[in-house]
Order: structure tokens, then C-alpha cells, then sequence
């Protein structure tokens, strides 16, 4: 029997370099959504640091670290990147796999916020966007997800089904910055 | 001509651009008014509408005359202003608005006509006949009159758009401004400081001014200097702010491209939105002309733009110059002008009590009545007590006092004050929040004063920010007098211009008046003042002085007309960067696109998502042929679509059941665990709103499924249940669309697909219609539900959407094997019509359950959203148009959707208008087309006879009512 082929959201599309900034894929092991239960949050919060050592996050803040992330995604929710929940955890929250629904990017580099400047209508220079600082926003015409990982370096997520104009409307504004000199 | 010593920019390095094709040289530095005047062209353009010869009046943005083509073909940017265009080598520029050339213009023949043209003209003369408005005498006025045209073709070059953030914005690079940039920076403030100009200083790069003992433009380096060290300090040169908006957004326009040779990826301009917490405004001010008679030929500018030439670019405008004031600052340009070595004829000031100078001769209570030179001034004629002179001269300097740069404190509606002392309009304090003036813009003229302003404007947002402010000395500067006494226009014959880019004159002025469009928004839109690129900058004040005058009122009555953005012209491409080509709106691609592309199959776009219309075979020609085969292939034997746009809704939670109880009007509480069931979904005003089916996959858990088109209106629908109706729930929702590749799989055949596939065969026991489950799937673990679109045996398989490329490939290789193949939207509305299921087609947000015969569907043991509302009088009522079948009486007719019904005995005409089409297919099943339509009181007339219309196609045929199901009405095939 064949074994089917798992593709990455932007296979064939990535990664790209245009002076300074790098723009790669990121392919996180696991992403499950937590939405706590009335009353769980305290109590999800508890049992995800027990089990994943980091607790749920604050609105537009993260926790844990690269490769074990829990980043806020909307009111109530949380995005759980990296490991697989433990299924104990389905006590405290609705758990929801979204490993496939996102198109997840790192850009990378000194520029990287001058090419989110162009893109996304919210202040995200280093003074006021911390590593670990999160947010949804407008990324040109998508709802992204955006975190801070590094002094220079940004997760960027857009649904899968977007990942070409997400590619193509990040390109579009390295090589404007780039051009620049 | 270029004086070997004067001028602040580099002397080293020559540029060669070309002005009508002429080849030329410049210096690195100059704009293109610049490098004209060193170059001695002074004639440059010619007036909106006689035509007249015009030349450079400014320095700045502000210019009203000197507008020129840039680049050629595609690539040419109109109305650009050579005062603020820089060269660089290779620039291209041309005159606009003449013919043959701007030297010989044949149009000049209208000045000669101008006691005909003047305000209200064509509004008097082209009245009759009205038809020969748009087609006869408007393209000829507008190819008479007007400024530069686009090209014609698609734009080749890019724009950006960008945002950015600051503590404190500060707009303007004179004195005040570099100041408060100066003392908010020190104090460690975010500071975004943005000049329009390409060269920050403002007008300290134009005077002969000492400041702390040094020359004004060593004292910009030195403050430039301080403020590029500072991290927190952004400068941005060639940025503009154009308007003002609500919580302290501003919109700013950067020119990127423009003063350079194109470079790939390089964009033209960038259109920003600074978000600021606070904003300085330090725009300066702009000098106002003299209105008298010929007073705008080539070689008559402003006097600070004489200065500017002189002193900034060691440009001498003329070798004989005069010039025409009206108070004591004018007078430098005369100072300036002979210690550079040149002669200056004579200066004229209105005032009786001007000052007397050594180094000139001044004819004080003087005014200039008139002046001659067809292209370029010869002579100026000199009323005083003493009757008239006329005095040789090639350049006639003006200036009729300052006009503070108050644009945006105007942006969100307030209203300027009049200041005697002055003369001018001043800005009201607080009429933009957050943003203070300081400088010349707030009226303030002396340098010594600029100064002082910007360092308490930024100490005041300091302490707004609660930053501490670093003590920072005022530097020594120099505190002239303005001494103003106001002059607006010298009375006598001729015309006198006002408005030089809309040809408007004091005369017109005075027609407004006397035609009782006293108002100044009246006058202003009767004579066209202040009108097109320079928005009245230089007019303004003086054609509302006039119109005071005129209608025996005062100015502050008068009162301005309404400044708006953007205060410097946009290009539309700047606003609207990005958005072409793929930049338009997201593509979303299912993760069948590449296979399905392979394949040679077009999609087409359904929303943002891009859907297989058809997968054509090797010998059909046309989209019918393979819609027919793929309709006939999943009726015989076995279809695969691809279904994944979906809406799919991850429902979980312990009142999960309530919560689809609430928004779908049948019961879900009921539906037992691996069950799917059809549900209808209304609005809160009792129309429908989407329909589709929920499954049941836990004991709290359900996955529901919308239609395409309102996958994100039915997320927002329950997220607005669940949040504010019914937060005491304990339910959570989340879209899974993109995590799930879903493939129909329909057609007898369908079971033996998958049992191929499957870990666990599946038979109609242990998988009855509407059930649903976890699978495997080729060792992945997938999703199987099934339910039927198609009214085949059918069932919907879902896997983790990194596997949906290779399993639609699997899938593909397999159907074949049983006859059956891959098909596409088309064959799937031919099913779905064949079965009278719906879509947004039907659901068009005017039909009820009643319409659509669903009324059983509203239960009536519970209450759901839209419940209420949907039973109100008329909405259940007998002749609505409600849902039926249509199908052609005769020889095969088109049928087609849009089309409007009505009795075959009835004129075709709206008032006898009986419903309307709203889906079409031809069946290659029943050999027929069908249709799904909505027609008054449509379940009582099965059987009857209809008259099929549509005006936009030209068809017309009779057609027969039907059911709305046409195939398989018992449903047997479907429930196997």
C-alpha cells in the first residue's frame, strides 16, 4: 500500500534571501490550539507547565521557547507550537490539531522589521514588540499571526491556503527595502 | 547663471539632464528649477488656460507654474514640480500643456481671447444644446485646457505603502523644527523628523543668517549631525506629510525613486501612516505673490525664492534685478543680492515708512502697476506720487508678506484665525489633538523666535510623554522685523493674477463678488481658485482678501476656504501600492491545485480560493463535453472532487449541543455520536443564512460544515453567539477549513474506492448514510463522513492537509481503474441542481425556510436564532417566490440564470415580474437543462406554464414548473 506524501505549506517556495533578510520556512513538530474551559484557565495554565514547562500565555505574549511554544491567538486561545499536547490536558480545554492549517515563516535578519513595516499596521520595532511579544494582525490582506523569536527574527503564520501570497507579498517587500540600500 | 561663490551644495560633480529634449548640466543638489535658471531657461511652462508663458515662481513645494512631464512612455510621472524634482543624470523633462512647444504655443491665441474666458465663462456660453456638453465642448476645453496626462498605459513601476510609530513627529526641518527634534531627542523621545524637502534646514539652507555665531547651514550640519547619532531619532528627508487623521495618524508621502535612475524593485514613492503620540508642526510659512497687473511672466518670483536660488544654489535669477515688497524681511533678497555682486535696479515697498538702504535704492510708497516681456519680464512700470517710471530689469522679486503653512492644523475641520499684527492666518491651538506649531507656521517669522518655539513645543510633549527634557540652550539667532502692512493687489487696468496654476485673476475675483457668490467657498469654486496640485498655497489668502474687499466685509469674516489633504499632491499608485497584479487580494490554493494544474484543468475563482472549473480529456473541445462526461461518469461509476474550501467549525465543549440548537433551527441535541446531520442556519432577521451539515465526533465535539461562500460569516456568526448572546456557555469554537484536505468521493462505485484505501472496509452497516468516523487512510488518520452533494452513494474523505497533494494523486490513479475519474465545479453544480440542493445561488440572503420549502426544518419544540423574526407577516406568505424546478417545454432551449419569469399570457414587463432564475445546468442525465428558480406561490404551480426571460442574453423561452429535485427524488441512490 502506498504511503502518502506529506508536502509543507510553502514547498517549493521557500527559503529566500534578499540582502539581509532571510525568509524560511518553519515546520513546528505539532500545532494544537487550547482554548480553556469556564473557570480552567488557572488550571490549564498549571498543567501545561507541569507537562510542557511553560504556562498559558497573556494576551499577545508567548511562553516557553523555540521549539516548545504556547503563543496567544485570539481571545481565549492559545496556540500550542512544537510538542504534542498532552492529552491530559483535555480536561482543562477544548484541544484542537491546526498541525496542517497554518503556513508558518521566519524572517529573519537586520530589515526584517522594515519589511513587516510594509506590511503590517502595527508597531513592531524591537522597543515595543519584545521577543515573545505576539499579536494578530493585517498582513496586507491576511490575518496573520505574528511573534517576535529573535532581536531580528519574526514567526510570520497565515493559513496554509495562502502561503504563495504570503511568500510573494513578503518577497515583494524585501526586494523594496533591499533596493533601497 | 551659477555665481563661482555662492551656494551650499556640491560643487564637484556635474549632472547631465535634458529639458525639450535639450541637453544640459547641473550640479548634484539642484532640482531641475534650479538647474534651469543656471542654465538660463526661465520660460517653462504655460498656464492652464490662456496658455500665458510662465516660469519658475518658488522654491518649493508650493509651486504654482513650473509643472513638467518626467520620463516618456509608460514611465512618464506628470505635474511633477521642478522645484522640488532633483536631477540626476539621464533625468528626461518636458513641458506639458503646449504645442508644438512651449516656446511657440498655437493655444497662446486664448490669452488674446481672455476678456471672453473669464470666470463663469463656460458656464454662461456652452448652456445650449445641452447634448453638446459631453460630446462637443467639454473634450474641447479639456484638450485646450488642463496640466499634464498620464501615459495611457498600464503603470510599469511600483509603489510602496508603510507604517511606522513615534513618540513625537515632527513635521518640518527649519529652525523650530530641528529644535524640537533637537530637545525630544536628547530627552530620549522615539522621534520621526520628516522634511518634504531632500535637503533637511529649511529655510536656514536659503538666508544669510548667523546662528551661535556660525553660518545657519554649518548650524543644521551640527544639529544633523547630533541627530543622526541618536538612535531614537529617525530622519526622513523627502517625506511630506499630507494629511492629518484621527489619533494621531498622519499620512506622509516619500519620494523614493524620483530623484534617481529607476532600479529594479526600487519603488517610486512610499505612502506612509505614522502613527505619532504627539506632532510638532514646523512647516514654515509660504511667501505670498503681489497681485498686479501682468505680474506673472517668467523672471517675477517670490523674493524667497530669489534668496533660495541665490544663496542655496548660487543660481543668479537675473542680472538686473528689482523688487516689489510690502515689508522689511523682502529687503534681505535686495541685501543678498548686491553683496553677491549683483545689480539690484530698484526696490519698490508699498510702505511710506520702509527702510532705507546703502546698498540699493528704494522707492518707498510705491506699487508696481504693470510690467512687459512677452517670455520672459524686460521692464517694470512704477506708480508713486510722483506718476508712473518704467524701469529696465530681468528679474522682478515679490513679496507680499508670508503665509504661515497651516494646512493640517485644518485637517480635521478646524478653522485658522486671522492675525492683524501679521496679516495672516494663524493656526488655532488645539485644532488637531496632539500636535503643536511652532515656528513660522504658527506665525512666528524671526529665526531667534522659531527656535524658541520648537524647544517649548518639545518640551511641552515631553512633559505630555512624561520624559524628562535634557536642558538644551537656545542658540543666538536673529530677531529682524517683519514690519508687515498688508497689500494684496495693486489696483488699476489689465489682469492681475491670483491664482497662476488656475489663470484666476483679481478680476474674476471681483466677477464672483458681483454675481453674488460672495461666499468664499462659492468664489472659490466659480472662478476655480485654489483649485488643482498647489491648492490656492499661494492664493489663498490673497483672493479671500480680494473677495473681502469686493463685498465690503472683513477678512476674519470672510473667512478661509477648507484645507484638506493632502497637502502636497498623491499619486493614486502611491495609495493604492501593492494592490496590483498578485498583490490585489490573497490567492488561497487547495492542495489539489498543482495536481489539478498538471492535469490542464482550469480553476476558477470562488471568493479568495482558486476551484477546478473542469478537467478537460484529450479530444474535448469545449467545458460542456467534460462537464457532461464527469456528470455521466459519477452517476455511472465513481467521481473525486475536491471539496476542501468548505467551512469547516471545530465545536467543542459541554454546551456545545446548545449552541448548534441556538443557531440551527433543527434540533442537534439529538444527534447521536458518529452521525451527521443537514442543517439550516437563519439570521437574526429570519432570513437564511447558510445551510450545511454538522457531524458528531465526541461526546462533546462536534466539526460543522458551511458553505464556501459563507465559511467566515457563519465563524463570525457563532463567535458572536458565543461571546456576547450566550457567554455563560461553555462552548469553544475554531476554524479547521485549513487543516483538513477533504475529497468528495461520490458514485456507485464510491465504497469500492475507498475499501481500497481504507484501513477498515466499510460496508452500509457499519457505515450507513450520515454517518461519520475516524479512518485510516493509506496509514494516515483521516476523517470519513457520508453525505452526498451529488445524490450518488457518496461519502466525503478528510486527511491532515500536508497529505491532500498526495492523496488527491492516489485517489486519481485509482478512480480511473473503476471508470470513474477526477471532476470539477461545473459537473458538481450540474449534480447538485439535478438534485435541488442549494447553494449561495439560492441563498441569496432574501429567501425564508418557507421559500425554500424547509419550513419543517424550524423546529418547533425550541427556540433558534431568527426564529422569531422569521414569522413575521409576509414572510410566510402563500405567493412569495418560493423554490422550484424549471425545465424547457419544446426543442432544447438555453436556460439561464438571472433570467426573469413571468405568465406566458403577461406583457414582459416588471410590474408582471413572477420570480426569477437562479441556477442553470444542462443534464446529461435527463437530456435536458434544469433550473432552480424562485416564482410566486412556485408549489402550487407544478405543472404549469412559465415564459422564461432574459433581456441581457436575448432568450426567451416557455418552460414547465417542476419539482426542485429532478433525479432521484426518493433519495434511494444516495442511502444505497
Amino acid at each position: 500500500m502506498a504511503d502518502l506524501i506529506s508536502l509543507s505549506p510553502c514547498d517549493g517556495l521557500l527559503p529566500v534571501t534578499i540582502g539581509s533578510v532571510t525568509l524560511s520556512e518553519d515546520l513546528p513538530d505539532a500545532m494544537t490550539s487550547l482554548a480553556p474551559y469556564a473557570g480552567q484557565e488557572k488550571a490549564l495554565s498549571a498543567a501545561l507547565e507541569a507537562a510542557h514547562g511553560m504556562g498559558f500565555p497573556a494576551i499577545n505574549r508567548s511562553t516557553g521557547k523555540a521549539g516548545a511554544r504556547a503563543i496567544w491567538f485570539s481571545q481565549g486561545m492559545a496556540l500550542v507550537q512544537g510538542v504534542v499536547v498532552a492529552p491530559e490536558l483535555t480536561e482543562f480545554a477544548a484541544l484542537t490539531d491546526q498541525g496542517d492549517a497554518w503556513a508558518v515563516v521566519r524572517l529573519d535578519g537586520d530589515g526584517a522589521e522594515d519589511v513587516l513595516a510594509r506590511l503590517v499596521p502595527v508597531d513592531l520595532r524591537r522597543q515595543s514588540f519584545k521577543r515573545g511579544h505576539t499579536v494578530r494582525a493585517e498582513l496586507a490582506h491576511m490575518m496573520a499571526s505574528i511573534t517576535r523569536v529573535g532581536p531580528d527574527a519574526f514567526q510570520v503564520m497565515v493559513f496554509r491556503s495562502m502561503a504563495r501570497t504570503l511568500v510573494h507579498d513578503l518577497k515583494t517587500a524585501m526586494a523594496a527595502v533591499h533596493a533601497r540600500g | 547663471m551659477r555665481l563661482a561663490d555662492k551656494g551650499v551644495l556640491q560643487r564637484g560633480k556635474p549632472v547631465t539632464f535634458s529639458f525639450n529634449g535639450r541637453h544640459m548640466m547641473g550640479l548634484e543638489g539642484d532640482t531641475l528649477a534650479s538647474a534651469l535658471l543656471a542654465n538660463g531657461v526661465h520660460l517653462v511652462a504655460r498656464s492652464f488656460k490662456y496658455h500665458r508663458p510662465r516660469g519658475i515662481l518658488t522654491a518649493g513645494s508650493e509651486e504654482p507654474n513650473a509643472l513638467v512631464t518626467i520620463g516618456s512612455g509608460a514611465q512618464r510621472d506628470p505635474n511633477i514640480r521642478a522645484t522640488s524634482q532633483e536631477i540626476f543624470d539621464g533625468l528626461e523633462a518636458h513641458s506639458q500643456n503646449c504645442w508644438p512647444s512651449v516656446e511657440h504655443d498655437i493655444q497662446a491665441v486664448n490669452d488674446l481671447a481672455a476678456p471672453f474666458f473669464g470666470a463663469g465663462f463656460y458656464y454662461k456660453t456652452f448652456m445650449w444644446p445641452a447634448a453638446f456638453w459631453e460630446k462637443v465642448y467639454e473634450p474641447i476645453i479639456r484638450k485646450a485646457a488642463g496640466l499634464g496626462a498620464l501615459s495611457g498605459q498600464a503603470d510599469p513601476d511600483a509603489c510602496e505603502k508603510a507604517y511606522a510609530f513615534c513618540d513625537l513627529l515632527v513635521i518640518g526641518s527649519g529652525p523650530a523644527g530641528l529644535m524640537a527634534a533637537l530637545v525630544a531627542g536628547r530627552a530620549g523621545a522615539d522621534v520621526i523628523l520628516a522634511e518634504e524637502d531632500f535637503r533637511m534646514g529649511g529655510r536656514l539652507l536659503a538666508e544669510v543668517e548667523q546662528i551661535d555665531g556660525m553660518p545657519g547651514v554649518d548650524w543644521v550640519a551640527q544639529v544633523l549631525e547630533e541627530l543622526r547619532s541618536l538612535d531614537n531619532v529617525r530622519l526622513m528627508p523627502r517625506t511630506a506629510i499630507t494629511g492629518a487623521y484621527d489619533q494621531g495618524t498622519y499620512g506622509a508621502l516619500e519620494r523614493v525613486g524620483h530623484h534617481q535612475p529607476r532600479r529594479a524593485n526600487l519603488p517610486r514613492e512610499c505612502f506612509w501612516r505614522i502613527v505619532a503620540k504627539r506632532a510638532v508642526l514646523a512647516a514654515g510659512a509660504i511667501e505670498r505673490p503681489i497681485a498686479f497687473s501682468n505680474n506673472d511672466r517668467p523672471g517675477i518670483m517670490t523674493a524667497s525664492a530669489v534668496r533660495s536660488y541665490l544663496n542655496r544654489w548660487g543660481v543668479a535669477p537675473g542680472q538686473r534685478v528689482t523688487l516689489f515688497a510690502n515689508n522689511d524681511q523682502a529687503h534681505h533678497t535686495a541685501r543678498d543680492l548686491v553683496q553677491a555682486g549683483l545689480h539690484v535696479a530698484m526696490v519698490v515697498d508699498s510702505r511710506h515708512d520702509a527702510p532705507d538702504s546703502e546698498l540699493y535704492p528704494v522707492m518707498k510708497g510705491a506699487q508696481i502697476c504693470n510690467t512687459s516681456g512677452r517670455k520672459r519680464i524686460d521692464s517694470i512700470t512704477v506708480r508713486s506720487v510722483a506718476g508712473e517710471e518704467r524701469i529696465q530689469t530681468d528679474c522682478l522679486a515679490m513679496s507680499g508678506g508670508w503665509n504661515p503653512t497651516l494646512h493640517l492644523t485644518c485637517h480635521l475641520n478646524g478653522r485658522p484665525q486671522w492675525n492683524r499684527d501679521i496679516a495672516s492666518f494663524v493656526p488655532t491651538p488645539g485644532a488637531v489633538p496632539g500636535l503643536v506649531s511652532a515656528g513660522a507656521c504658527n506665525g512666528e517669522f524671526a529665526t531667534a523666535g522659531a527656535l524658541r518655539e520648537g524647544a517649548e513645543a518639545a518640551a511641552q510633549v515631553l512633559s505630555d510623554l512624561g520624559l524628562e527634557a535634557v536642558k538644551t540652550d537656545l542658540p543666538v539667532a536673529g530677531d529682524d522685523p517683519y514690519n508687515i502692512a498688508a497689500l494684496w493687489a495693486v489696483p488699476g487696468k489689465g489682469r492681475a493674477w491670483l491664482d497662476f496654476q488656475n489663470d484666476v485673476t483679481v478680476k474674476d475675483v471681483k466677477q464672483a463678488a458681483t454675481e453674488n457668490f460672495s461666499s468664499v467657498e462659492h468664489m472659490k469654486r466659480y472662478t476655480t481658485q485654489g483649485m488643482a496640485t498647489d491648492q490656492g498655497k499661494n492664493s489663498n489668502v490673497a483672493a479671500l482678501a480680494v473677495l473681502a474687499d469686493a463685498t465690503g466685509r472683513g477678512i476674519p469674516e470672510t473667512g478661509t476656504t477648507t484645507f484638506r489633504p493632502p497637502f502636497v499632491p498623491v499619486s493614486i499608485a502611491a495609495m493604492g501600492a501593492g494592490a496590483a497584479g498578485q498583490g490585489l487580494k490573497p490567492q488561497r490554493f487547495l492542495t489539489s491545485h498543482l495536481a489539478s494544474k498538471e492535469l490542464g484543468a482550469p480553476a476558477i475563482e470562488v471568493g479568495l480560493w482558486y476551484r477546478t472549473s473542469y478537467f478537460p480529456e484529450p479530444g474535448e473541445t469545449t467545458w460542456r463535453q467534460s462537464c457532461d462526461r464527469e456528470v455521466t461518469m459519477v452517476r455511472d461509476h465513481v467521481g473525486v472532487c475536491d471539496v476542501s474550501t468548505l467551512g469547516k467549525i471545530d465545536i467543542q465543549g459541554p454546551d456545545a449541543a446548545k449552541l448548534l440548537d441556538f443557531v440551527y433551527t433543527n434540533t442537534f441535541s439529538t444527534l447521536k455520536l458518529g452521525k451527521v446531520r443537514y442543517g439550516l442556519m437563519l439570521r437574526e432577521d429570519g432570513f437564511v443564512m447558510d445551510d450545511g451539515t454538522t457531524a458528531r465526533m465526541g461526546e462533546h465535539h462536534y466539526v460543522m460544515t458551511t458553505t464556501t461562500a459563507a465559511a467566515s460569516q457563519v465563524m463570525a456568526h457563532l463567535e458572536f453567539v458565543r461571546q456576547a448572546l450566550r457567554p455563560e456557555w461553555d462552548v469553544q469554537i475554531t476554524s479547521v477549513t485549513e487543516q483538513w484536505a477533504q475529497f468528495a468521493v461520490a458514485g456507485p462505485k464510491s465504497r469500492e474506492l475507498l475499501n481500497g484505501m481504507l484501513g477498515e472496509q466499510i460496508d452500509d452497516a457499519s457505515w450507513p448514510f450520515m454517518s461519520c468516523g475516524a479512518v485510516d487512510v493509506l496509514g494516515v488518520k483521516g476523517r470519513l463522513f457520508r453525505i452526498s452533494f451529488s445524490g450518488e452513494m457518496a461519502y466525503e474523505i478528510a486527511v491532515p492537509a500536508r497529505y491532500g497533494d498526495a492523496l488527491f494523486r492516489e485517489l486519481l490513479q485509482r478512480v480511473k481503474t473503476l471508470d470513474g475519474g477526477v471532476y470539477g465545479m461545473e459537473a458538481l453544480n450540474v449534480l447538485r441542481i439535478e438534485k435541488g440542493f442549494l447553494t449561495h445561488a439560492e441563498l441569496n440572503g432574501t429567501v425564508t425556510a418557507f421559500d425554500l420549502g424547509m419550513q419543517g426544518m424550524v423546529s418547533k419544540k425550541k427556540d433558534c436564532i431568527g426564529k422569531p423574526m422569521s414569522t413575521r407577516p409576509g414572510l410566510m406568505a402563500e405567493d412569495r417566490e418560493r423554490l422550484v424546478g424549471l425545465k424547457p417545454i419544446g426543442a432544447v432551449k438555453q436556460l439561464t440564470a438571472g433570467a426573469h419569469l413571468f405568465n406566458p399570457d403577461d406583457p414582459v414587463e416588471r410590474i408582471y415580474d413572477q420570480g426569477y432564475v437562479t441556477s442553470v445546468g444542462f443534464s446529461p442525465t435527463l437530456g435536458h437543462s434544469v433550473a432552480l428558480a424562485f416564482l410566486k406561490n412556485g408549489p402550487d404551480r407544478i405543472g404549469d406554464e412559465v415564459r422564461l426571460v432574459d433581456h441581457m442574453r436575448g432568450i426567451d423561452a416557455i418552460c414547465e414548473v417542476v419539482s426542485p429535485v429532478f433525479f432521484d427524488p426518493e433519495g434511494g441512490r444516495a442511502r444505497g
